[in-house]
């Protein structure tokens, strides 16, 4: 009962707060509602006993992504109003879509009948986060080499898409700049008043 | 605490790792070589794909598994990894020269084009559908960032960007699909899967139907089949060319092999549901193909919507559910990616003058550049479907085993979109041979891209003639899903 209570709660601000970062007119209040998507979401995984899953959302989502989100939003100087108004010429078509895809998602939650045996590592007596730490590395031990590659891909993408090497780095010559002596450097001159340095 | 390892065996696997180790391999080299060096990086992994090659070849395609099923190696994960490689190693070789002139030949090209050649890899030997998305993501993560790797071109980025924010919302819907499978039977394998369909008799939830149809939108996405094609014309035409021929093959050969695991391992019993929405897709993408394609003047984009008219026949084959109808699919694969290789290695060999991507620039071909003309003539023809090439051979193998199949109404409509189409490749041979010339086509024709041309346009003659290896191939390949 208490569960179901807490459960609409969180499921309630999930859904105001998705609602809140596509609709906001601000980007950076965009991005604040998607840091509260994510810990709401956060909730409703513990209330499932996903406690590992609820931690990573919060740990990475919020701790990393979102705050990088931030930072891009702030950084970029984008005028999102135009966008949006291009956006709303197809909102009569995005609004059709959503509406067929929830009467196909209603239609197939009434009538489907949830088989609980399939949701074992929720409800076996381990705690969730050692189970998915024995699996991880022995059943799943190839998928997670695979999402490794597929972590150095994105890892050389990104340098590839960004590095630019500057035609002459500018860097420092420690040996150079302790050679100099103060005759080579400081000139003194003589500048008579009105008339200026040349 | 017991730890349960699952059933390890490496031999099977040791065609990824080959590429795994050497892509890494690669990647330390080029930083090791500097600027200097860095040509050398392009033909050691052409190496590398040869050595991979024959790797797959000695493997056993015994139909065993490891990881618990999770990988699979048979005579189909065999034949599709070879064509991988070759879909590969082809459009690597055309674009050597285009690769160094146009500055992208920090061996990083090279590095992720491998990495993109291993996601295609563990995509054929999937055994369940965890693997699959993995694969799917190293591949098209990859390819993402080869679409905007011309870093100062607007178009590329913009080709770069487009792929990977439609990609991800068709890994999205694909992973959505995936989801609603397990929650259905409580298992990701493929085996699981179809098991959970004959033991349900006909009493399967709906949820089963739209997770297959998501999954099917999802691998649609790749395979560039309408109504999920609107990303093809506009990434085809900003990516760099040779990134272009590559994407034009690989991922196909890829995402066709994941269509025939998911649809004939976990789906078979149903056919009755998949059958008809993949010949409706058949349908669209056969009508976008020829109808859209005559409005193009560039050639990249015209050659992205015959991929999509291409991607028609295959779904048809596909769509028979029957052993013919398999077979029709990789003949006519096979030779795609020999005739779609060929045509975009004429486009990378007219760039070098700083022409090519507009179907004009091929006026007058003919009577500087004889030879190239004639091949680029024998390929369109062969996209066509005019005999005795070998596309032609494709298109009949894919309508034979339609009309078996008892879709005469769909054979027909394919024929006729084929006449459709033929007017658009008839249009380029008809600027080569019959206009002047308005560019000087001075440019120097390496001799690896040469090898490639006249090596594809051989393929088309002796397939178009006698196809009884291409044939006998394809029959032990599909065997096993009789």
């Amino acid at each position: 009962m208490v569960a179901d209570i807490v459960f609409y709660l969180f499921a309630t601000i999930t859904v105001v707060a998705a609602l809140g970062v596509v609709s906001a007119k601000n980007q950076v209040h965009s991005v604040l509602f998607l840091v509260l998507t994510f810990f709401t979401t956060a909730a409703l995984f513990v209330l499932l006993g996903a406690e590992f899953l609820a931690a990573i959302l919060v740990m990475v989502y919020m701790g990393a992504v979102a705050i990088l989100f931030l930072f891009v939003v702030m950084m970029l100087d984008v005028e999102f109003s135009t966008l949006k108004e291009e956006a709303v010429q197809y909102l009569p078509l995005g609004i059709a879509v959503g509406v067929v895809i929830l009467i196909e998602m209603i239609v197939i939650i009434t009538q489907v009948h949830v088989d609980h045996n399939n949701m074992v590592a929720v409800a076996g007596e381990i705690p969730n986060t050692m189970e998915i730490g024995r699996v991880l590395y022995t059943k799943y031990l190839l998928p997670f080499e695979i999402a490794s590659i597929i972590l150095l891909v994105a890892l050389v993408g990104a340098i590839v898409l960004t590095l630019r090497e500057r035609k002459r780095p500018k860097r420092q010559n420690i040996p150079k700049q302790l050679a100099r002596t103060r005759e080579e450097a400081v000139e003194l001159k003589k500048v008579a008043s009105g008339e200026g340095a040349s | 605490m017991p730890v349960q390892m699952p059933d390890i065996n490496l031999g099977l696997m040791l065609p990824e790792i080959l590429v795994a180790l050497l892509a890494m391999a690669l990647l330390l080299l080029s930083a090791w070589y500097g600027k200097e060096g860095r040509g050398t990086i392009g033909w050691m992994s052409i190496l590398g794909i040869g050595l991979t090659a024959l790797a797959i070849m000695a493997s056993g395609g015994s139909g065993e598994t490891t990881f618990g099923g999770m990988f699979v190696d048979d005579q189909f994960s065999r034949f599709m990894k070879l064509l991988l490689c070759v879909s590969t190693a082809l459009p690597l070789l055309i674009s050597l020269n285009y690769v160094r002139e146009h500055k992208m030949d920090g061996g990083e090209y090279y590095v992720i084009t491998l990495f993109s050649m291993l996601g295609g890899m563990i995509m054929i030997s999937s055994g369940d559908f965890v693997m699959l998305y993995l694969g799917l993501e190293l591949m098209s993560l990859s390819i993402y960032v080869l679409a905007a790797f011309k870093r100062g071109d607007v178009k590329s980025s913009e080709a770069g960007l487009k792929y990977f924010i439609l990609g991800s919302l068709a890994s999205g819907i694909l992973l959505y699909g995936i989801s609603l499978i397990y929650g259905s039977f409580g298992s990701v394998s493929f085996i699981d899967v179809a098991q959970g369909i004959t033991s349900a008799h006909g009493h399967l939830s709906p949820a089963v139907g739209l997770g297959m149809v998501m999954i099917i939108g999802g691998l649609s996405f790749k395979i560039a089949a309408a109504p999920f094609h609107m990303w093809a014309p506009d990434v085809y035409e900003g990516s760099p060319t040779s990134v272009t021929a590559l994407m034009g093959v690989m991922p196909k050969v890829a995402a066709f092999a994941v269509l025939y695991r998911v649809l004939l391992i976990a789906f078979p019993g149903l056919h009755d549901q998949w059958g008809p929405l993949l010949q409706f897709m058949a349908v669209l993408s056969l009508a976008v193909g020829s109808f859209a394609a005559i409005a193009q003047t560039n050639i990249k984009r015209m050659l992205a919507y015959s991929a999509v008219g291409h991607i028609g026949f295959l779904l048809i084959g596909l769509a028979t559910g029957t052993s013919d109808g398999y077979q029709s699919v990789l003949i006519y694969l096979t030779i795609y990616i020999f005739m779609n290789t060929g045509a975009f290695a004429l486009v990378l060999i007219l760039n070098q003058d700083g022409i090519g991507d507009n179907l004009t620039d091929f006026k007058g071909l003919a009577k500087k550049r004889p030879y190239l003309a004639m091949l680029m003539a024998t390929f369109m023809f062969s996209m066509g479907g005019i005999p005795p090439l070998a596309g032609f051979i494709g298109k009949l193998y894919v309508f034979m085993a339609a009309v078996k199949a008892g879709m005469i109404t769909i054979a027909i409509v394919g024929v006729l979109f084929s006449a459709v189409s033929a007017f658009y490749y008839l249009r380029v041979v008809k600027y080569m041979y019959f206009d002047e010339a308005e560019s000087p086509f001075s440019m120097e024709v390496s001799a690896t891209s040469q090898a490639v041309v006249v090596l594809s346009g051989i393929i088309m003659l002796v397939w178009g003639v006698f196809p009884g290896s291409l044939l006998a191939w394809t029959e032990t390949t599909i065997r096993m899903f009789q």
